[in-house]
């Protein structure tokens, strides 16, 4: 008995070794180890034999049993295995082939600049701050030292819809306001981007409708060179670690000191090229401490609190950190213009 | 201001700087040095030749052959200048110069004759052909007989100099005279102003037994002054004045005029001169223009004038429009031979009222616009008649007339180097503080820790301390303030959850796929009705048109974003970029009066504009175009975002497809549109099919938002049943969605419809809308039996109120 068991083990276990298909590993399951079976058959006969025998003959048939079901389990994970692999293999694609594409949609430049713009004076304590673009004359001008006869509205001419009502010509009507709601006994600290509107014929350099970012900071004991410090901060974030400023003095009506800011130019770094125009500089942007009368009008002690200002136009900007050449650019919305300054 | 300056070493010693030098320290210091030009930088070989001889060429009519002495030899040369003449002396370009533009003069033959060099024209030196005095703009420049032969030119016109283009800003106008710009280049390099000195002889007879002066409006001209000067020979200008002159900008005339414009040039104060005889009287009466009176003026115009202008008469009839220009009746001219100077001071606002009634701004009154000097009135007058007396042969009564009520007194501003460290962020000491008054010009006195400053007449711009704050600190040096930070309380800084919103609105379009859009606010009437909101169009009574607008094209305030928006889609399908989804964020401008009194209210809508294939694959051939549920669904995913409950409702819109627009609507009010632009408008815009929206997005800003709110997850699983039903076309989906949701009972989580069905399987005129319905209860299981009770009430209340039946 002990060598029909050996003989059926043997028989079977190479049987599994050719089989092919996971069929064929069934049917030798079932012929051996089914109830038909015969090492089942065996084991029925067991009977016969001494009590001596029986415990070794049973382990033994077991032993086969657990042998060769292992040997088609094995044999069966590799089948399965193989008929995957070919499975993939079948399943091969053009990996080179282009993706299927997304909608990928963005923000147009200036929102890019005036959010970056934002975010870094957010950082510095500022509030944003934003308000009407059909502005009263007595905000746009009068609240700002500018009075109806001020020769330096000849500076800046202007969409007029009433005589008392014209589109803006800057933000800073938004800092009047912001001074006039805080009521003169508060610090402000805020900026204020937005839309504006001049007189001017569109060309290369000049559009009737471009963006403005102003600041405004009024405290007690503002000193200059706090304008300074937080410009060149500013600079520094903005333009790159790398970048110098230099202050020069200038002239508007509601700052005095004024000063116009240059950064050194990031072609030459002060040295003077052409794209500087041999100085060394690039004209960034205005500012200077707040005319005593703007503050007065707003409300402000100019003998307890001082403060300073400044605006910047965030086309220049863009004109100069990205090499834009025509400011109508960012107008026309060429959408091969828009698709350049995708945040990716 | 164009400053010359070899003009400005006259009044101030330029310590060996170089023109750049020189223009990058004004520049720091306050004045904006634009440019730095050159007339004609290094000229040699040209020089003073005297014309011996000038006959006609022999083989030319138009040329002339000249022997020209030009010191060491004698040159032939040909020439065709129809001013040349034997006796003059003329500037001479050698063989071997080389002029500007690189012209190099080399021995030539011309129509057979040798010519040795050439005989220049003021153009052929550099001089701008503006400037050139008329005399000799046709031919070549002809120097005075002193002229030494051999000299070389560019010394004696003055070519090699450098001329500073200066950018005021309005409030530096003491800057518009050589003296002034002499006073900020002293402050700035540490020297003393050289005055020009005004000394000369006068006649005993006096101006004032000659002529009178009366003023009937002082508020307007607190000063005239009357100079008479007898004897005058009107003829050229010295040759350094005509230098001078063209190299400010000012084309030399005769010397009577050249003084005027030389004096007005170096002192800031303009000057007129009247031909006394002209002027046919011997009274200058000063007083307001009457209402409609008109005169002639210098360039022939007849102007009619208004009372808020001044004019200088002689008792009957205007001579002068007072700032502005003179009248042709007292024109000084060859004949002249008495000059009645007038020095003045009007009033600026006065000036700038009338220069601009008439559209005449000249060099006299951008300055008395800006306020002369009251101090230097007089002083320009007597050195007029000083240069009338040596270059002009005059003679100059003593006495002038003069009528003064001006105020000269000088302001004075009391600074202390404690205020002034506290604003500039510095650490002066007094000494330092009195360097840079020094410097300035500017007289002081110390009283106990303060320096009272007194301020020249000639800044007018200095009133307070905030003013002299400016003049300490530019003159210490911008570059030398610290870097500090804000002292005072930190502060929070942000953005407003309205502002925070905004931002999220944006990027949840561009994750949508769409780019961002910028349009202008300014557009054409036409275009500012286009496409209108009905909300808005229901409270805008007019756009509002600005009252002076420059073109058609940007004369009206838009009350939709979309018109323009589908001018730049416009603009990009005309260069061939056909697959187009813009949106944008911005304001339409609202007046609710017919006469526009108030400020409108200012709305910011979100609009968006698609076009053309959406979701191309090119190798597998998929190709979508945009089309009505592309844009709604961008719309409802931005509702999703924000919690927005909205519902669509069709309508008709005026330049909108009929069938395919649709009202938005939240809480039951109108907030905008959706739809398919009218193929007609899309026409005109040279557009194929082209779906838009419009909404407020401050009425969802204000009252949604995209605060998450924490619901449980359901323990219990949920029941769907599908349901599709046959109903006739035009119920709306959207109605029967509603029909459901209001029946089902409080079972019912949510309606989809999952499918639509039109064709050959349908009677005609039939659709087939398939549902999806979602059961749950959060407390247990739900049986079949609730669920099909709910789904029986639903096909009872459909075929009730939408005949709707349930598809076989």
């Amino acid at each position: 008995m002990k060598e029909r068991l050996q003989a059926l083990q043997q028989e079977a276990l190479a049987k599994v070794k050719e089989a092919t298909t996971l069929d064929e590993l069934q049917s030798i399951r079932v012929s051996y180890l089914g109830k038909k079976g015969p090492i089942t058959e065996v084991l029925r006969g067991m009977g016969k034999l001494s009590p001596e025998e029986r415990p070794v003959i049973g382990e033994l048939a077991n032993k086969v049993r657990e042998t060769i079901a292992n040997q088609l389990d094995e044999k069966k994970q590799q089948l399965e295995k193989l008929a995957l692999d070919k499975k993939l293999e079948a399943e091969t694609i053009d990996v080179t082939l282009p993706g299927r594409p997304v909608a990928v949609g963005g923000p147009h430049l200036l929102t890019h600049i005036v959010e970056e713009i934002e975010d870094l004076f957010i950082g510095m304590g500022f509030e944003v701050r934003e308000g009407p673009e059909v502005e009263t004359d007595y905000y746009n001008f009068e609240a700002l030292n500018l009075p109806k006869d001020h020769p330096a509205r000849d500076m800046q001419d202007s969409f007029y819809v009433t005589e008392e009502l014209l589109l803006r010509t800057h933000t800073s009507p938004v800092q009047a306001r912001t001074m006039g709601e805080y009521k003169g006994n508060k610090s402000v600290k805020m900026i204020c981007p937005g839309k504006v509107y001049r007189r001017d014929t569109d060309d290369a350099t000049h559009s009737h409708q471009f963006t403005q970012v102003e600041g405004l900071y009024v405290d007690k004991d503002v000193r200059m060179s706090d304008l300074k410090g937080v410009l060149n901060q500013f600079a520094k974030q903005f333009f790159g670690e790398e970048r110098e400023i230099r202050l020069r003095p200038s002239f508007f009506p509601f700052t005095e000191p004024s000063v116009e800011m240059d950064i050194s130019c990031k072609v030459c770094h002060g040295e003077g090229c052409s794209v500087c125009k041999g100085t060394g500089w690039i004209e960034i942007l205005g500012g200077g401490m707040v005319h005593p009368r703007v503050l007065e009008m707003a409300g402000y002690d100019p003998k307890e609190y001082s403060g300073f200002a400044f605006g910047m136009g965030p086309e220049r900007i863009a004109m100069l950190k990205y090499g834009v050449d025509d400011i109508r650019h960012f107008y026309t919305n060429d959408l091969r213009f828009l698709k350049q300054y995708h945040k990716a | 201001m164009l400053v010359s300056l070899n003009w400005l070493k006259n009044y101030v010693d330029l310590q060996g700087s170089t023109p750049e030098q020189l223009a990058d320290k004004i520049t720091k210091t306050g004045i904006e040095v634009e440019s730095i030009e050159y007339i004609a930088k290094k000229i040699v070989n040209v020089v003073v030749g005297y014309v011996e001889s000038c006959e006609q060429h022999p083989n030319a009519d138009k040329l002339n052959l000249c022997q020209v002495n030009v010191g060491e030899e004698t040159l032939q040369i040909v020439c065709g200048a129809p001013n040349i003449a034997q006796g003059q002396k003329v500037a001479v370009a050698k063989p071997g110069a080389v002029l500007p533009g690189d012209f190099k003069i080399k021995q030539a033959k011309l129509r057979g004759v040798e010519s040795n060099g050439m005989i220049c024209s003021l153009q052929e030196l550099g001089v701008e052909e503006k400037y050139v005095p008329k005399d000799v703009a046709d031919g070549i420049f002809v120097f005075p007989s002193d002229a030494e032969v051999g000299t070389n030119v560019s010394e004696l016109l003055n070519l090699e100099d450098a001329i500073l283009e200066l950018g005021l800003t309005p409030n530096r106008s003491d800057a518009l005279s050589m003296l002034g710009v002499a006073y900020e280049v002293a402050a700035i390099l540490d020297v003393p102003v050289q005055l020009p000195d005004t000394s000369m002889e006068t006649s005993p007879v006096k101006a004032n037994d000659k002529v009178a002066v009366q003023v009937d409006a002082p508020e307007l001209n607190p000063y005239y002054g009357a100079f008479l000067v007898e004897n005058i020979q009107v003829g050229p200008s010295p040759l350094w004045m005509r230098n001078y002159l063209m190299a400010a900008g000012v084309r030399p005339i005769n010397n009577v005029v050249d003084i005027t414009n030389y004096v007005l040039l170096e002192y800031g104060q303009p000057l007129h001169a009247f031909d006394f005889d002209k002027f046919a009287s011997n009274q200058v009466v000063v007083r307001r223009a009457k209402k409609d009176e008109t005169m002639i003026t210098l360039d022939d115009e007849t102007r009619t004038l208004t009372p808020d202008q001044l004019v200088i008469t002689n008792g009957s009839e205007p001579t002068a429009l007072a700032g502005v220009m003179g009248a042709a009746n007292s024109e000084v001219s060859e004949t002249t031979t008495t000059v009645l100077l007038e020095a003045a001071y009007f009033d600026p606002k006065m000036v700038r009222i009338s220069s601009k009634a008439h559209g005449l701004r000249s060099e006299s009154s951008v300055r008395f616009e800006k306020g002369v000097d009251p101090n230097r009135v007089h002083q320009a007058g007597l050195r007029a008649c000083q240069l009338l007396h040596t270059y002009a042969n005059g003679t100059v009564l003593s006495e002038p007339a003069i009528f003064d009520q001006l105020d000269k007194s000088e302001k004075q501003v009391t600074i202390t180097t404690e205020r002034l460290n506290a604003r500039l962020g510095t650490t002066l000491e007094d000494n330092e503080v009195s360097v840079i008054l020094k410097k300035l010009g500017f007289n002081y006195e110390q009283k106990d820790d303060a320096f009272v400053v007194t301020i020249p007449t000639r800044r007018q711009d200095i009133q307070m301390f905030e003013d002299m704050l400016e003049e300490v600190a530019r003159i210490y040096g911008y570059d030398f303030l610290p870097y500090t930070l804000p002292q005072g309380a930190a502060q929070a800084g942000g953005l407003t959850k309205h502002q925070a919103l905004k931002r999220y609105v944006k990027n949840y379009f561009e994750s949508a796929g769409l780019m961002e859009a910028i349009t202008y606010s300014l557009t054409t009437t036409e275009r500012a009705t286009m496409l209108v909101s009905p909300e808005i169009e229901q409270e805008a009574v007019n756009p509002i048109r600005l009252s002076m607008p420059m073109t058609e094209e940007h004369s009206t305030l838009r009350l939709s974003i979309l018109p323009e928006m589908l001018a730049s889609l416009s603009y990009n399908v005309a260069r061939k970029q056909m697959n187009l989804g813009y949106y944008e964020l911005g304001t339409v401008f609202i007046s609710t009066e017919k006469q526009v009194t108030k400020q409108p209210k200012e709305k910011l809508r979100a609009a968006a504009a698609l076009t053309g294939e959406w979701l191309t694959h090119p190798w597998q051939q998929e190709k979508k175009q945009a089309d009505f549920f592309l844009i709604k669904g961008i719309l409802e995913g931005l509702f999703a975002k924000l919690n927005v409950e909205a519902s669509f409702e069709a309508t008709k819109i005026a330049g909108m497809h009929p069938g395919r627009t649709a009202l938005v609507k939240v809480n039951d009010i109108t907030i905008g549109f959706i739809g398919q632009v009218h193929p007609q408008l899309q026409q005109s815009f040279d557009l194929k099919d082209t779906f838009v929206f419009d909404i407020d997005l401050d009425y969802i800003l204000v009252h949604f938002e995209n605060e998450p709110s924490f619901a449980k997850i359901p323990r219990f699983p949920t029941v769907s049943r599908d349901i599709a039903l046959e109903v006739a076309d035009e119920v709306a989906a959207g109605d029967i969605q509603k029909t459901i949701e209001d029946n089902a009972g409080k079972l019912l989580k949510d309606v989809t419809i999952f499918d639509l069905y039109q064709g050959e399987h349908l009677e005609e005129g039939k659709k087939s809308i398939a549902f999806r319905l979602l059961y749950f209860d959060p407390e247990r299981t739900l049986t079949d039996d609730e669920v099909e009770t709910s789904y029986q009430s639903i096909l009872h209340v459909v075929k009730e109120q939408h005949q709707a039946v349930l598809r076989g």
